[in-house]
Order: C-alpha cells, then sequence, then structure tokens
C-alpha cells in the first residue's frame, strides 16, 4: 500500500534563525511591518510503500531521525496519509 | 561617465569594484546606500557581489525590495545601464530585469577559482572591445551560479544576442568539462532583450589589479568605458 | 537581592570550581555566594577565561618588541606596529570542542569569534587562515567532520566577506574523537584608531548591540541551577548558530562608531558573555558598573539572571561610550539594522551591581574576577611520560635500506596529510578583498596586500604535532622556525606570533609535561627569530577516555611583513634548464616523517634533526639572496621530504625536474627525510657564479641538484613519473576519499 508521509523540518524554537531574521527585515522593506517573528524550515513529502500506516509512521520517523532533521538543532513533524 | 555601486547590507565585494573603477580605471564613482533612493545622476549601476541580506531564503530575493532598486527599475526602464556581478546578478534575475535563475552549483558546493571565459559577439556594451577569441581568466566565488532558464526563453536569448559570456577552457573551448558550475549551455553572463541590463557570475573586479598576475577583467571595463566615451 | 539562594560546596562542584575556590570566594564577598554569583565565578574562574593552570608558563614567553603596541592578554588581540602610521591586529583562537557536536556550527562560530577578536580592536579584518586537525580520513566519522567544518568556515567567512587565503590540514588517528578547529583573523588599523577593552568615566552609559541574547552556551551553569525544571532543560539550545550576515553588519557598525571618536571602551562577547565583558573592561578601566539585566534583548523569554550573564549568543559586543553620544550610537546601529540597548552605567564602585528589574541579583567585585586580579593561578606537577624514551631510542640503522623509491614518491604525494588540499580550499572565497596575491603566484606562506601601501602582511599557521608529540621542547621550537622559514621563502621578515594552544587534560602529568616542554621550545625559538608572542588561545581537555590525549599541538600564526613588493618570492620553478639548489645540510634522518610513520607504520621516533642557529642561518641566507634578486623560486622542504618539494615546485607550473643524489646519505633519507632547516631554491643559470659565492662567503651549507626540466621528475637518471600523472593523482586525492 502506498502512503504519502508530508514532514515538516524546523529549526528548535530556542535556537537562533539567522534567516526568519533576515526576511523579517525584508517584509519590513516590503511594508509589512506587522510580523513579529518569522521562522523558516523544509516541507517535506515522501511517498512510502509499507504494509499499514504504523509501517510507514515507523518509516518516516526512521528517515526524520537519521537524515530529514538535525535533531540537535532541528525539530520535526509529519501526517501520514494513504496515497 | 559616472557609475554608482549600490551598497546592500551583506555586499562585500563593493569595496573592490569601487577601487577597481576609481584606481585602475580613474573613473568618477560613488557608492549608493540601498536605503536611499537617490542614485546621485549615476550613469552606470553596479550592483555588487557579496551576500546580500545574508542570502537566505534564496540569494537576492530580499535585496530585490531594498528602497534603492525602485529607483534601479525606473533607470533601467529608461535605458540607463545596470550591472550586477555575482550577488548583483542573482538580485537583478530575482527583480526580473534579467532573464533566468541562478540555481545551486551542480556540485552542491561554494566554489572559489580561477575559470575561462570567452565573450560571444562585440555587440554589447561590456563586450564591445572583447577579442572573440581570447579565453578571459576571471575568477568565480559563488555556491549558487549555475544559469538555468526554460528552452524558450534559451531559444530567445541565442536568438537576440543575450548571451554575453560563456565558460571555456583555457584554450577556449566550451565543453561540458569546462562548465564551471553546471549552467545550462555554459551561460557565465547574460543582458536583457535592450541590451542596457547586464549580469555576470564571475568578479571581472579580482582580475585587474597587476599586483595580482592577472588583469584579464580590465578589458570588460575598458569596453565600457571606450564605448561610451566614442 | 532577588536570588536568595543558599550555596553549598556541592553546587560549586558541580559548577566545575574546587573547595578552595568556594572558600576563596566566601572570603572575596565576606559572605556566601548565592547562585549568580558562584556561576559568575565558575565561568570567570574557569582555564578559559582565567588561564589558571597556563599562565605561569605562559608568562616566560617573551612578549617585547619594539613594534608591540600591546600587550600579549591586555586587549583581544595583538597589536603590531606596522609601519606608516599602521598596525596589525591579528590572533589565533581554537572552537575545538563545539566543531566536536556539531562540525558545521561549530567552526562557523570559531570564525565569527575570532573575527569580533579583531574589529573590537578597530581593526578591518584583511586575511583568514585556519589550522585544522581530523582522524582518519576512512572513517566516516572524520568524513562527516571535516565536510561539516570546511562548509562551516567557508558559510560564515565568505559571507562575511574577508577572504579565507591560507591554512593547514593534518590528519592522525589521534584525533578520531577531538578534530582540531584553530582559526586565525588579521586586520589592519590605523594606529590612535584603535579600540580598548576598557571602561571608566562615571555615569558613562553601557550598550550591548548586536544579536539578541538565547540559552546559548549555559549548559554547566544550567544543569547545577537547582530550580531548573525539566521544561528549561529543554530551553536549552545544544548548539549555537552563527549568523555571517549580522556579523558583516556588526563589523560595519563598530568600525563606524569606533571612527567617531566617543568610544571609551569596546570588547566582544564570546565565552562567558556579558559577565566576561563587564568584569574584564571595569577591572581594566579600574571602575565599576551598575548592569539593568531587564533591558538586555533577549531571543528567549523569561531567562534568569545567570542565564543572561552567562550566555554565550554570537555577534554582540558591549560598548562604553562618552556620556551625551547616546543618540550617535543609537543611529549608526539604526541604520545597520542591528540591536542597540543602553544596560547600565559607569559607576565608581569597582564592583559589579546586576539588577533584574530594580531588584538586585549579584553584587561582586571586576578585579577579583579576572586574570591578574583575584583569579586563581595553579601550578601543575608534571611528569615525564614513558614513551618519550622509548621514542629516542629509534635506531635509523633498524630501517632496511633496499627501498622502493618509485612506490615511496608514489605514496607520498597521495598522502592526505601532504595531497592537495583543493577540494577545501576553493569551498573558501581566497580572493574577496582583492589583496591575497598568492591566487595566481604562489608562496610558503600567504602574502596579502595592504591596500592602498605597497606593504603587504605575509601570514602563516604552522604545526606538525607529530614532532611535538615525539619531543615536545624541539617539536615547537620546529613549529615556531617552520613558520619563519615559510615567511622568509616569500619575501617577509618575521615579526611576532600569536598561538593557539591545544592539549588534553592538564591534570593530567604526563599531559602537562607536553605543555611545558612546548613553551620552552616556543620561548627559545621565538627569542632567535625576534618574533613575541602577542596573545592567542588554550584549549585544554582535547582528549577521550578511548584514544587518550590528541598529539600536543600547540599550533604557531606568525605575522611577517613585506615592505617592498619586488621582495615577493613564488614557490613554483620558473623555467626549463633553471639550476635546482638546496640550501642547507642534508641529513641521515627519517624520524617522524611521513615516510616511517605513514609507509613504514612505525609510529616510534623522535623529533627530525633540527638545529636553531643553524635554522636562523639558513633563513638569513636565503632572506639575503630574495633581496638581491638572485633566486627563481625558494620553497622551503617539510612533510615528505625533499622529494615532495621539488614535485611541489614542479606542479605549480607544470614543469619537472632532473636531480642527482647524493651517495653520503641513504636514499630514503636523502629523499624523504624531514630533516629541518633545508630550502629548495631555482636559480636562473646566469646567477649560477655570484649566487654560490653569496653562499660560500655567508658559510651556509648548500649543494647543486640538478636542473629544471620540461615534463618529467628525474632522480638520478631514473624516471619517477611526468608532472600531469603526479598532480593528476596529488589534486584529486581529498576529493576521491571525500565524494565516494
Amino acid at each position: 500500500m502506498k502512503f504519502i508521509a508530508e514532514i515538516e523540518v524546523m529549526p528548535k524554537k530556542e535556537i537562533l534563525d539567522p534567516q526568519g531574521k533576515a526576511v523579517k527585515l525584508g517584509l519590513a522593506n516590503l511594508g509589512i511591518n506587522e510580523v513579529v517573528d518569522v521562522r523558516i524550515g523544509r516541507h517535506i513529502t515522501l511517498t512510502i510503500e509499507a504494509v499499514n500506516e504504523s509501517e510507514a509512521k515507523a518509516q518516516t520517523a526512521k528517515a526524520c531521525e537519521k537524515l530529514l532533521a538535525n535533531l540537535i538543532m532541528e525539530s520535526f513533524q509529519f501526517k501520514i496519509s494513504a496515497a | 561617465m559616472k557609475f554608482g555601486v549600490i551598497v546592500f547590507p551583506g555586499s562585500n565585494c563593493d569595496e573592490d569594484l569601487y577601487y577597481v573603477l576609481k584606481h585602475h580605471m580613474q573613473q568618477e564613482v560613488v557608492k549608493l546606500w540601498h536605503k536611499d533612493r537617490d542614485l546621485q545622476n549615476c550613469d552606470f549601476i553596479f550592483l555588487p557581489g557579496g551576500f546580500s541580506y545574508g542570502d537566505y531564503l534564496r540569494s537576492g530575493a530580499i535585496a530585490r525590495f531594498s528602497p534603492i532598486m525602485e529607483n534601479v527599475f525606473n533607470h533601467a526602464e529608461k535605458g540607463g545601464f545596470v550591472m550586477g556581478i555575482c550577488n548583483g546578478f542573482q538580485i537583478l534575475t530575482e527583480a526580473h530585469l534579467l532573464p533566468g535563475a541562478l540555481l545551486h552549483n551542480d556540485n552542491r558546493k561554494f566554489i572559489c577559482k580561477n575559470v575561462f571565459l570567452k565573450a560571444e559577439h562585440n555587440h554589447s556594451l561590456i563586450t564591445s572591445k572583447l577579442d572573440l577569441q581570447k579565453a578571459y581568466q576571471i575568477p568565480i566565488a559563488h555556491g549558487e551560479g549555475r544559469f538555468y532558464a526554460d528552452n524558450n526563453t534559451l531559444q530567445e536569448l541565442n536568438a537576440n544576442g543575450q548571451i554575453l559570456f560563456r565558460y571555456c577552457d583555457a584554450q577556449g573551448n566550451v565543453s561540458e568539462a569546462s562548465n564551471a558550475n553546471g549552467s545550462l549551455q555554459n551561460i557565465a553572463g547574460v543582458c536583457n532583450k535592450s541590451k542596457n541590463v547586464f549580469g555576470m557570475m564571475p568578479h571581472p573586479e579580482r582580475a585587474a589589479d597587476t599586483l595580482l598576475s592577472n588583469t584579464d577583467g580590465r578589458a570588460l571595463f575598458q569596453s565600457i568605458i571606450e564605448m561610451v566615451e566614442a | 537581592m532577588i536570588d536568595n539562594t543558599i550555596t553549598t560546596l556541592e553546587t560549586a562542584k558541580k559548577l566545575g570550581l574546587l573547595e578552595e575556590e568556594f572558600e576563596k570566594i566566601k572570603i572575596i564577598l565576606g559572605r556566601i555566594p548565592n547562585f549568580t554569583e558562584l556561576s559568575i565565578f565558575s565561568v570567570m574562574w574557569s582555564e578559559h577565561c582565567s588561564y589558571k593552570n597556563s599562565i605561569t608558563w605562559l608568562k616566560k614567553l617573551p612578549k617585547d618588541s619594539p613594534r608591540m603596541l600591546a600587550k600579549a592578554g591586555e586587549e583581544n588581540a595583538g597589536l603590531v606596529d606596522i609601519g606608516d602610521g599602521l598596525a596589525c591586529s591579528f590572533k589565533i583562537e581554537s572552537h575545538n570542542h563545539p566543531s566536536a557536536l556539531e562540525p558545521y556550527q561549530g567552526a562557523a562560530t570559531g570564525v565569527g569569534g575570532i573575527n569580533r577578536d579583531i574589529f573590537t580592536m578597530g581593526a578591518r579584518p584583511i586575511a583568514l587562515l585556519n589550522s585544522l586537525r581530523f582522524g582518519n580520513l576512512k572513517l566516516d566519522k572524520t568524513k562527516w567532520l571535516i565536510k561539516g567544518v570546511v562548509k562551516g568556515i567557508g558559510d560564515y567567512g565568505n559571507a562575511f566577506g574577508i577572504p579565507t587565503v591560507g591554512g593547514e590540514v593534518y590528519f592522525d588517528d589521534c584525533y578520531n574523537v577531538n578534530p582540531l578547529v584553530n582559526a586565525f583573523s588579521a586586520g589592519i588599523v590605523a594606529i590612535g584608531k584603535t579600540a580598548s577593552a576598557t571602561s571608566y568615566g562615571v555615569g558613562n552609559p553601557v550598550f550591548i548591540v548586536g544579536s539578541a541574547t538565547g540559552k546559548d552556551g549555559i549548559h554547566g551553569a544550567a544543569f547545577a541551577s537547582k530550580d531548573i525544571s525539566e521544561d528549561s532543560v529543554n530551553d536549552l539550545p545544544a548548539v549555537q548558530v552563527g549568523d555571517p550576515f549580522q556579523e558583516k553588519l556588526l563589523l560595519e557598525a563598530t568600525l563606524e562608531i569606533i571612527g567617531k571618536g566617543s568610544v571609551i571602551g569596546i570588547q566582544d562577547m564570546g565565552a562567558a558573555g556579558i559577565i566576561c565583558s563587564t568584569s574584564e573592561m571595569s577591572a581594566k578601566g579600574e571602575h565599576g558598573m551598575d548592569i539593568w539585566l531587564d533591558k538586555v534583548p533577549t531571543r528567549q523569554a523569561n531567562m534568569k539572571p545567570f542565564e543572561i550573564l552567562l550566555s554565550e549568543s554570537q555577534e554582540r559586543m558591549l560598548i562604553v561610550v562618552e556620556k551625551g553620544k547616546e543618540k550617535e550610537i543609537q543611529a549608526i546601529f539604526d541604520k545597520w539594522d542591528l540591536n542597540c540597548a543602553q544596560i547600565g552605567v559607569v559607576t565608581d564602585t569597582k564592583r559589579l551591581h546586576f539588577y533584574m528589574n530594580n531588584e538586585l541579583a549579584a553584587d561582586v567585585p571586576a578585579i577579583d574576577l579576572v586574570l591578574g586580579g583575584g583569579a586563581p593561578v595553579y601550578q601543575r606537577e608534571y611528569t615525564e611520560p614513558a614513551y618519550y624514551k622509548e621514542f629516542k631510542k629509534f635506531d635509523l640503522n633498524s630501517i632496511d635500506t633496499t627501498q622502493d623509491y618509485k612506490a615511496i614518491a608514489s605514496f607520498l604525494l597521495k598522502q592526505p596529510n601532504i595531497a592537495s588540499k583543493r577540494w577545501i580550499y576553493e569551498q573558501y572565497d581566497s580572493m574577496v578583498g582583492t589583496a591575497n596575491t598568492n591566487t595566481n603566484s604562489p608562496s610558503d606562506a600567504s602574502i596579502v596586500n595592504v591596500k592602498g601601501t605597497d606593504k603587504s602582511i605575509v601570514i602563516t599557521v604552522d604545526c606538525n604535532s607529530r614532532y611535538v608529540n615525539a619531543d615536545p621542547e624541539e617539536g615547537c621550537a620546529i613549529a615556531v622556525a617552520e613558520a619563519a622559514r615559510n615567511i622568509v621563502c616569500s619575501g617577509g621578515e618575521p615579526v611576532a606570533i600569536t598561538n593557539c594552544l591545544n592539549f588534553g587534560n592538564p591534570y593530567n602529568p604526563e599531559v602537562y609535561w607536553q605543555f611545558v616542554g612546548a613553551i620552552k621550545g616556543m620561548k627559545k625559538a621565538c627569542e632567535k627569530f625576534s618574533t613575541p608572542v602577542t596573545g592567542g588561545n588554550v584549549s585544554f581537555y582535547n582528549q577521550s577516555s578511548y584514544e587518550g590525549p590528541v598529539f600536543p599541538t600547540p599550533t604557531i600564526g606568525m605575522l611577517g611583513l613585506m615592505d617592498d613588493p619586488t621582495n615577493r618570492m613564488t614557490m613554483n620553478f620558473k623555467k626549463e634548464g633553471d639550476l635546482i639548489y638546496l640550501i642547507g645540510e642534508s641529513k641521515n634522518d627519517i624520524s617522524s616523517s611521513e615516510y616511517l610513520y605513514g609507509y613504514l607504520g612505525i609510529k616510534a621516533s623522535t623529533s627530525p634533526f633540527f638545529d636553531l642557529d643553524k635554522e636562523f642561518d639558513v633563513q638569513n641566507t636565503v632572506a639575503e639572496i630574495i633581496k638581491k634578486k638572485l633566486i627563481a623560486s625558494a620553497h622551503d622542504i617539510s612533510e615528505g621530504g625533499l622529494f615532495v618539494t621539488l614535485a611541489e615546485s614542479a606542479m605549480a607550473s607544470k614543469l619537472g625536474f632532473e636531480i642527482t643524489t647524493d651517495k653520503n646519505f641513504r636514499k630514503d633519507a636523502y629523499l624523504f627525510g624531514e630533516a629541518q632547516s633545508r630550502v629548495v631554491v631555482s636559480i636562473s643559470a646566469e646567477m649560477q657564479t655570484e649566487f654560490e659565492k653569496i653562499l660560500q662567503d655567508r658559510n651556509t651549507p648548500f649543494s647543486k641538484l640538478g636542473s629544471v626540466v620540461a615534463c618529467d621528475f628525474i632522480i638520478d637518471g631514473e624516471k619517477f613519473s611526468n608532472t600531469n600523472e603526479s598532480a593528476l593523482a596529488y589534486n584529486n586525492v581529498l576529493h576521491e576519499l571525500l565524494e565516494q
């Protein structure tokens, strides 16, 4: 069975996000001054062949922990749905 | 002829470019602060290399909205000269003043080294005085310099003579092996259709001083100055 | 006081303090410290800030020269008069432990930190170098570390916009767990426009500028804090993230405010953050400060006083300006879109009062926190390790003299310690600033022009830690000598050094013996070359419980000067037919060579032959023949011996060489031995008579080796290889090992 994993990898909230900080400045240049904070992460989509949802979950978690996120500085969350 | 070099937050080749124009090419040149709007009557506006806004999000994406850019657009629209080198080129593509986009190098790494360039033709201000047979040794220093455009755009660029430079080897051969970063068709520099806005990834200002044992880059500045004065 | 904690010896120990130190704190304060105060003492009396385990030996190093504008340790970096009203500020610093944890950010923040040390002096950085040590390149962990470290250095330095113009990289199993990342920066400032790390003038405002403060680098203290909850542990960033964009803006804003002339004192915030800057500046200026911690811009909510004080968040500075100049500093930092907050005032109390929401959180005397004031100083025990005598027993005659020389030659050119570091240095912007003259004409040391003058600084970082391990005193003297030799071979004059002392645990007497030996060797060599020590950094505890200490690695960063650009000397052969000479003596010596250690696998031998007086003579002779314009190239003999030196000079110009070995020496020692104090030069044939006469007159030993040829490496009539083949192998080894 095919599943889609929608993964979101974000810099941990306590970690400085220089990219988000610079983008906030850029938004101000555009006249968008109401933005209080910007944090930038990555969205990753995996299509997984698995027998059931829980196996797909396990595979996704492993992919995130081992490769897709650097757990020292990033956190991840994901949603699994049938393809 | 008055040159202006825009200083964005994170620009770091502004001083090098200013120095070459002023001391080696003996030109009138001023620095323009990105938060100002006044182009100070400059005829030729340079967007220098560097990491404007840290190159965060996408290279050039944030600088493109700096206050001074509004008048850079106006200047270009009226036929005024604008040229981006490296990060400046990235800003001009983000601003859609130049076609295409500059993607991560094919080896996914920052590359700083000498490369060779061949001018495509003599029908632009920058290349007007260049020797079409010569391989010019000009350094690159970028992480995102792989020129990309869709097929239609590429065809147009070729047809309109908008391609200025291609990467080649020391003998002037344009080949896969001499492609510094995986750019489509070895493209290292382009201009807009009306040939008043230019962009290139290599740094001619880093090859303009006898002290550095390479002055190949001077020919580009010489082209600009001689053409305009003529 | 808002912090009413009664601390105990147990808490003090958790913070890394000794019992005697806890007692000393109670005497200084006349009471038991609260937790905030105890944290303050623990970081200020750490080795990093106080040099308590090293300062008695560091003080023995030579510090004086007429060119010194700041004494070692007095400012954030050394300051050397380079003539014409200009000074060079330079320093090297380690970031080993952060790089071992997270190589990308660890190395990046190392580059950030060393540059702040330079521009806080008012100097604009113009060149960066780095000295790196990694473990076995076959290990995945090593590959991960080197890729991360190189990308971290590149991404930070490239965006900051200062060229990385040189460096050194070595690989050895002893660094498998604990890599070394040492970053060097040099900057230029007009004399009289420098800034100082001081504070005085009652009522003058104290500002914090740059990034907001987060809970970075406060683990030790945080875990010792009793009232820390589960949640707040999760709030502790495991990694400090560097922001080179912020640093670039901070550089421009800082130089702009210093240029206005209203800065009383300024210090960057690195290790130990606000507490370090406030106490060191106050102690130096013999004043006090009232600081309102709630005014500090923070990145995380509800930070406690000790967290704000100890935070090591990057890209921040503390600035004291003249009262009345508040608007001026605010305007400059607004222009550069940087935080700028007044957080306190200078007082005459000589004490630091830290307030949180108008309540006193800590009250400590500034002088008692700092080196040279109340910080403890220890004499550590040291004993000679058993291996030292074992290594001395190495007998050259135990090595078979019949070797496959071609195989050795080919092996050496592909040894990662010797092979081209192109895979690394092409990731660094080495050309921004258009002052690095080496891009198109390579030299043994990096030559960087001081823009607007004919003058260049000539800089290098050197340390063969295998030699230092074999014999700390001789090995460290060799490191200094090699640095000087590289500068001399490039046409420069050695002027001063900075050092980065990477050692194991100082409480291990055998490690401390290595430290003491290295200092003795550095002292005698620095005295010989008249290159005083301007400062630097000590990094202890570079060891893992599994692998023992790393090789003692006292990295030497040396500054040289070249006033006359016509003295610039390059290392590449120039044309066919030029004659090749060796200046210095050949020796029957292969000790600690890459040949013995890497090829034959014999790890126990002493340091290579070295004689300080002979070295000095060779360098003076080389300097003279360069000034007399007699030679076409100069390249010193180091790792891999004579053969590798010749090959490098040949490959750099796509030429070859033909030489004859001297039958009075073992051929392996002649070609691959690493005896010191030797330089290979090439000369135009018409210079031969004059060249030989000068060397004879000076009584410097020399011998004619052969000549430059078109494209082959020919030794005793036998073709070893050709330039193209060798260059292909030499240039691609790291790429092949790292890009599989």
